[in-house]
């Protein structure tokens, strides 16, 4: 199968977060950028996928600065084939233009199968995934926890609020991954060579016009110091006052 | 003056408390703008329309009902279309629904059909001049960015329990519309619905959320956490993902940065000892209560309430003061 996947790079999601003097995005001395969790997911499914299914191409896209081109490497030494980079000085908050830079690059490339992470931890959104195949006019399946392909057909598991959904479509289709789907590898030495000599191609990224901007960005408000009312079972009836009476939550 | 499209989520043909939310936040809005319309739109199966008094109560001031046999699942398809549809026919400044497992599918679909920027998962909205101003959680909550959405007609999706639900009562006008696409065209069909165990209430919709981590120590003890939120009543059970990793609980009921965001009135965290990862889904929750043997786990940093003890014997002795509280002892 040709399969494409579209990833983006995003600071570590364990870190401190301080925002910049601009007070319209994060500081990001000091942080340590990789690929987002959930498109290292949807790379993995890609790479298993075609694993399983003899001779096909993983291709991933990523739009953003040459920074982006550290992760599009990452991404080839798990073992895609190639890489596309859509150039732009910096990545906007605004998911439908990425959509449409990425449907304008993906449109024609004959994939069968176009996988996305279900959201990336910085706008934590999710509309670019669903908003690409749209403007594909292909099938999407969000937040997919198992995917399997067989005869030109997909299916999928999603998660929902207190059930979960399986689905069929036909191909070609796009498939947001959420979690436990599957464990992204660790690129091995010989990936990392390899990776060296795979192309990565940069062209610039056709994204429009952004119509939603960020104002102004805040750490939210610090909760109040936590406090320990006791020890053991001894302190379960103060526990239960203080729901009554202060929190009236019981 | 500018009316407001509102896509109110049903489950079964009866409301979900995310589409009373997003009507409230639709009034808003429309008041904001000089006083448009809400036009609140339901999708499912005959009878869904008996919704339409309950949306009016909350603001609606039309109800616009789409039935079709063809809508006994979630048919992403075709209501995208039909949302999209009816967003065309009027002069609406805004189509408002729940960041629900629904919502996030369909406004993605809406802003690409409509072309028309989408603000997600946000949790204020105003409006000034040709702008809506947003607020949403970023950075798995670790970031609040205001946003600016430019256009005259814009897609902007509300996080659960953000928004409160308030009584506004007009009498609702009730439209029929005919689904803009049939459904048995939709590409992407549903095959099975797995449901979840009997009688549970959705993390995203409970007040009350016990949630359990590894200090439980084994599988079987989730019990005493089960136990515990059906002392309540009205409780969803969460895990951290150090216990959905193991497979002790699903995937589903894991609470955190990567999977889901929660904001109860009241958390009970057990045996949890506050990974930075599990704080993100749970630090905005109104009261928390943390049990935990170890007192410097970062779990009592937040917590209002704290108690140093073992799980296994602090939470059914809760249980048991829970249930006496209840009774009216």
């Amino acid at each position: 199968m040709k399969i494409a996947v579209c990833i983006k790079r995003t600071p570590d999601s364990e870190s401190r977060f301080k925002i910049a003097s601009s007070a319209t995005s994060i500081d990001e001395t000091g942080l340590k950028f990789d690929m987002d969790d959930f498109a290292s997911y949807a790379v993995e499914v890609a790479l298993q996928l075609n694993e399983k299914q003899g001779p096909g191409e993983t291709v991933v896209f990523a739009v953003g600065p040459d920074s982006v081109q550290e992760t599009l490497r990452k991404a080839m030494s798990m073992g895609a084939d190639r890489a596309v980079q859509l150039k732009t000085d910096s990545v906007p908050v605004d998911g439908l233009a990425i959509a449409k830079a990425l449907a304008a690059e993906l449109q024609g490339g004959g994939f069968d199968l176009v996988l996305f992470g279900k959201h990336a931890f910085d706008t934590s959104a999710g509309v670019v995934g669903t908003a690409t195949a749209e403007l594909l006019g292909i099938p999407v399946v969000t937040a997919a926890t198992k995917l399997d392909i067989a005869g030109g057909k997909g299916t999928a598991r999603r998660e929902l609020e207190g059930a979960a959904e399986i689905v069929e479509f036909p191909l070609p289709a796009a498939v947001t991954i959420d979690e436990g789907i599957a464990r992204p590898r660790y690129p091995s030495l010989k990936g990392i060579m390899a990776a060296k000599k795979k192309p990565l191609e940069t062209k610039p990224a056709q994204l429009g016009e952004a119509r939603v901007v960020v104002k102004s960005m805040e750490l939210p408000p610090e909760r109040p110091a936590g406090k320990i009312i006791g020890e053991g079972v001894a302190a379960v009836p103060e526990l239960i006052r203080l729901l009554q009476t202060e929190a009236k939550v019981l | 003056m500018a009316n407001v499209l509102v896509f109110a989520e049903t489950r079964g043909n009866a409301l979900r408390k995310v589409a009373l939310e997003a009507v409230t936040a639709a009034r808003a809005l429309a008041d904001a703008t000089g006083g448009g319309e809400v036009h609140a739109l339901v999708a499912g199966t005959a009878g869904v329309g008996s919704v339409a008094e309950q949306l009016g109560q909350y603001g609606a001031d039309v109800v616009v009902t789409v039935e079709h046999a063809g809508y006994t699942n979630f048919d992403r398809e075709s209501v995208a279309a039909t949302i999209a549809e009816r967003a065309k026919s009027g002069s609406y400044r805004a189509v408002v629904l729940g960041f629900s497992a629904q919502g996030r599918d369909l406004g993605p679909r809406l802003a690409a059909k409509l072309d028309a920027p989408i603000a997600s998962d946000v949790t204020a909205i105003s409006a000034s001049g040709d702008s809506l101003t947003v607020k949403h959680p970023g950075y798995a909550n670790k970031v609040i960015a205001t946003l600016e959405v430019k256009g005259p007609l814009a897609v902007v999706s509300v996080r659960p329990s953000a928004f409160t639900a308030e009584p506004n009562a007009k009498s609702a006008r009730v439209e029929a519309m005919a689904p803009a696409s049939d459904p048995s065209a939709s590409k992407v069909v549903v095959k099975e619905i797995a449901e979840g165990g009997k009688g549970t209430i959705d993390l995203g919709e409970a007040p009350v959320i016990v949630s359990g981590g590894r200090g439980l120590k084994a599988p079987e003890n989730f019990k005493l956490v089960e136990e515990l939120a059906a002392a309540f009543g009205n409780a969803a059970v969460g895990a951290t993902r150090a216990v959905t990793d193991d497979g002790w609980r699903p995937h589903s009921d894991q609470i955190g940065q990567t999977g889901r965001q929660v904001s109860p009135q009241l958390y009970i965290a057990c045996g949890i000892s506050g990974a930075i990862q599990h704080l993100a889904g749970m630090r905005t929750s109104k009261t928390i209560v943390a049990i935990n043997k170890d007192k410097e786990a970062p779990i009592f940093k937040v917590a209002d309430y704290g108690i140093v003890g073992d799980v296994l014997e602090v939470v059914p002795a809760l249980t048991k003061a829970v249930k006496e509280a209840k009774a009216g002892h």
